[in-house]
């Protein structure tokens, strides 16, 4: 009997052959001219629009849905890459809901935003499928800067750099380029390869030599970067994952969730991967949000994604809760887990319940068991492997407003630095900002 | 429920709504239909003279201006009078009357500007049972230029003497279509009046260019690669409609001269302007080319409702009530002060009344970080461009300041008295106050 949702145990194959390419699909596809059309017209064009102020890498949202509007959809394209040249990518991830089409003024009027994300994607794919890279470089200036990660931050910073005339060699660990793009995000919001293309795209720049599975240590170091480049960009992420603090995690069955979602987007055949009949996440944030969903969407009979505080301390939006709802996974609030159970491999999670005390999270001594013969562990991301010399600060290496940190000629961004919301879009931000005051220096206006 | 019975220069019709002579009134199929769905009236596509008829272009013949949405605001065309027969034509009418006999059937008619050729077929056409002749001096293309409308509406001399034939060759009312593509629209119509007619109705299209193929380098709609000038009509032309109307409503020499309002009427609430305006009834096409003839239905129950409410018996009674109010702007009163005021509760910080005020009037809004618009009193004027480009009706309104109420721009007390232009102290040529 081929395996179904019901078989037990991790299984490969839950579903038919042909349901994985449906399910995961792209969760908004892509807008058509019609659509794009109607949607655009409902912009009113604020004055000093908040749209654009909530945005952080503060693309001219009003302008580009004008442009939009008027059929110049590629000067829409323009607008948002000149501050954010994963454009493409943003339209596809950021949580729109709570940054510019959270504070639309039809929000406000009607509960219902303009399709902000959606018209994004339609100016960035529409530039973007014509090829033709739209930037090019500045004279040379004879300076050379080491980006260390090629994700959201490094990738900004990098571009941004090569624009302004620099020489760039662009380091990562992996051997594919994209971080989080390409290994953390889930698969139905960047379907067909999206990240891939666009790190092709955007390295079509020129002036930017990767060096593709090489990483900070032995022979890479800050001191050998730092003496080889006039500047080095560090973008090096959170390679590391929290530890559980409860028994059993060494069980069969345990996975963290980032390694299950980069398993999943690396695979060529979603069916050979194996998936538990009933799961267990444990976290709140964005990551447990993905790694739920797509565990369902694989065939998991039942998922169910626990989190230790309340509903308004959860990390994933509301619009994420939602979705990950409306794909049938069962989100429990105030939910701290005490031992994962079984023995080989796990079989259950036992959790205690919880209450929020006056800012405190006390466990109240009523318990509840799950079953689960697999649960995925995403209850945040550290800083590993941080070069020695660097000051850090709640666990990310510290940075002033311009990107810099406390060692000369050395700038850091993205997830492995402080500040910002371990967002894509702050990370693009980052890397361009550290990228203008790399140049500022390099330049001598620094 | 009021009564909207209507008549117009003696032609009686269950309500004041007609179909303007133009594509829907084409022909029996589309008339008949028409009627069955609820118009008052038709006037039938413009009728040429006997013999081939005139042919149309095998392009578009239409060409269009759009509001978000792609609502249609304006449509023009370079269609000409029917291209049918006249035995066609008039056989079909007189089917269509005699089948709908509550209903007013007027004829378009448009022939060469000689006596003969317009005695002659009035006769022939009042044969239809016609309750009356719309005399077609108003299209502006095509037919302009072999010296008929428009090229006759043009010039109150033509007018007046076409006219007077007319009245010569029957006892049917006439009705004079003029056309707006003039400098002063009193000159046509004080002609028609001199010439006899019953009443005018107006306006014709007016001379457009909707756009130009930013490709072909021709204008739109566009032939082979050449456009020419078509008429425009639809809601964006009611403006200037209304106000040619409300000119000869006002005017002494023909303010008793009943008009037929005609340009961009859409809904029953455009239709009740023109009549406050003046108008005895409207006739409708844009809108019915957009939506179809089902809208009259709407027409109908708005308007019947909108006179209940105002507690008016007949569609008569409505007529004209805006025609005092209509002035001249050295009679308007500079006493009147009023105050923009934003609905703080409604607002919802969108900022255009900010950037059109700081940008193109008088600084007279003030921004806070947190996205709070006010109204500085002592920097309105009071122009109303806030309120127009507000996307929330009602959001932003003007308040009048009572008399005795101090207008902190200028630093005048309000006063109850009524000022105008002419007795104003810095008017040149001012008459002392009475």
């Amino acid at each position: 009997m081929p395996n179904s949702e019901r078989t037990p145990g991790l299984a490969t194959a839950r579903l038919p052959k042909d349901a994985y390419a449906e399910r995961f699909t792209d969760l908004h596809p892509q807008l058509d001219d019609h659509e794009a059309q109607v949607a655009a017209d409902r912009c009113y064009f604020c004055y000093d629009a908040p749209c654009m102020t909530a945005c952080p890498t503060s693309i001219d949202i009003p302008l580009f849905i004008r442009q939009i509007v008027t059929g110049t959809p590629e000067a829409a394209a323009k607008t948002i890459f000149d501050q954010n040249i994963l454009g493409g990518m943003c339209a596809r991830v950021c949580p729109t809901e709570t940054l510019c089409e959270e504070v639309c003024v039809r929000e406000i009027a009607e509960g219902k935003p303009v399709k902000i994300g959606q018209l994004q994607r339609y100016a960035t794919d529409t530039l973007m499928e014509k090829s033709a890279h739209p930037y090019q470089r500045g004279a040379a200036t004879g300076k050379t800067v080491a980006v260390v990660g090629a994700g959201p931050a490094g990738l900004s910073a990098a571009h941004r750099l090569a624009m302004l005339g620099h020489d760039i060699t662009l380091f990562d660990a992996r051997k594919k380029l994209g971080g989080l793009n390409e290994f953390g995000i889930a698969s139905y919001k960047s379907t067909d390869d999206f990240a891939q293309k666009e790190v092709d795209w955007l390295l079509s720049i020129g002036g930017i030599t990767v060096e593709a599975g090489r990483a900070l240590g032995d022979d890479l170091t800050l001191e050998s970067l730092n003496s080889e480049f006039d500047a080095v960009f560090l973008s090096i992420g959170l390679g590391g994952v929290n530890a559980l603090r409860a028994d059993g995690t060494d069980l069969d069955g345990v996975e963290d969730a980032v390694d299950f979602i980069a398993r999943l987007r690396q695979a060529q055949d979603l069916s050979t991967l194996s998936v538990g009949r009933d799961v267990v996440v444990i976290g709140g944030g964005m990551t447990a949000v993905d790694a739920a969903v797509q565990a369902k969407l694989l065939g998991a009979q039942n998922v169910t994604m626990a989190y230790r505080r309340g509903k308004d301390r959860m990390g994933a939006s509301q619009y994420e809760q939602d979705l990950a709802t409306s794909k049938g996974v069962n989100i429990v609030y105030n939910a701290q887990p005490i031992a994962i159970l079984g023995e080989g491999a796990c079989r259950g999670v036992s959790f205690e319940y919880t209450a929020d005390i006056d800012g405190a999270l006390k466990g109240t001594g009523e318990m509840v068991e799950f079953r689960a013969d697999q649960v995925l562990v995403a209850i945040g991301q550290t800083l590993k492997d941080a070069p020695q010399g660097l000051t850090l600060q709640g666990g990310k290496i510290a940075v002033d407003v311009y990107g810099k940190t406390t060692v000369e000629k050395v700038w850091a961004g993205g997830d492995c630095a402080s500040g910002g919301d371990d967002l894509t879009v702050t990370a693009v931000a980052e890397g361009r900002d550290a990228a203008m005051d790399i140049h500022s220096v390099l330049m001598g206006k620094g | 429920m009021a009564d909207l019975t209507s008549e117009f220069c003696g032609i009686k019709s269950p309500n004041p709504f007609w179909l303007a002579s133009a594509p829907p009134t084409d022909k029996e199929y589309n008339v008949r239909r028409a009627f069955e769905a609820g118009w008052g009236g038709v006037v039938w596509k413009t009728l040429g003279a006997e013999g081939p008829p005139v042919v149309n272009v095998n392009g578009p013949r239409y060409g269009a201006i759009f509001g978000a949405d792609r609502r249609l605001l304006g449509l023009n065309n370079i269609e000409l009078i029917t291209d049918r027969p006249l035995e066609v034509n008039l056989a079909e009418m007189t089917r269509v009357k005699k089948d709908y006999p509550d209903r007013a059937l007027i004829a378009s008619v448009m022939v060469p500007c000689d006596e003969k050729s317009w005695k002659d077929i009035l006769p022939r056409i009042a044969e239809t049972g016609c309750d009356g002749f719309e005399l077609n001096f108003g299209c502006p293309h095509g037919m302009a230029e072999r010296g008929m409308g428009s090229a006759v509406g043009q010039v109150p001399e033509y007018i007046e003497m076409v006219t007077r034939w007319c009245k010569e060759a029957t006892g049917l009312p006439i009705i004079v279509k003029l056309t707006p593509n003039i400098s002063n629209i009193l000159l046509p119509a004080e002609a028609a009046k001199r010439g006899g007619a019953d009443a005018v109705s107006l306006i014709n299209t007016i001379n457009s260019i909707t756009g130009v193929n930013l490709d072909s380098f021709s204008p739109e709609p566009m032939i082979d690669g050449k456009g020419t000038h078509g008429g425009y009509c639809g809601p964006a032309v009611k403006p200037i409609a209304m106000n040619m109307v409300a000119e000869i409503a006002r005017n002494p020499e023909t303010h008793d001269l009943p008009i037929s309002g005609i340009g961009g009427v859409t809904t029953w609430r455009d239709a009740a302007e023109f009549l406050a305006l003046g108008a005895g009834n409207v006739q409708v096409c844009t809108a019915v080319m957009t939506y179809g003839f089902k809208v009259v239905e709407e027409m109908i129950s708005g308007l019947s409702q909108y006179l209940d409410e105002k507690g008016m018996t007949s569609v008569a009674e409505l007529s004209g009530k805006a025609v005092p109010n209509v002035t001249d702007w050295q009679y308007l009163n500079l006493n009147h002060v009023t105050k923009a005021v934003i609905d703080q509760d409604e607002c919802i910080s969108c900022g255009r009344c900010y950037a059109a005020c700081e940008d193109t009037s008088h600084q007279a809004i003030s921004m806070t970080p947190d996205r709070v618009f006010e109204v500085m009193d002592d920097e309105c004027v009071a122009c109303n461009l806030c309120v127009n480009v507000c996307p929330i009706e009602g959001c932003i309104t003007m308040k009048t300041l009572d008399a005795g109420d101090l207008d902190e721009r200028t630093g005048k007390v309000v006063t109850k008295d009524y000022g105008n232009w002419t007795e104003h102290p810095n008017n040149p040529s001012a008459t002392a106050a009475e």
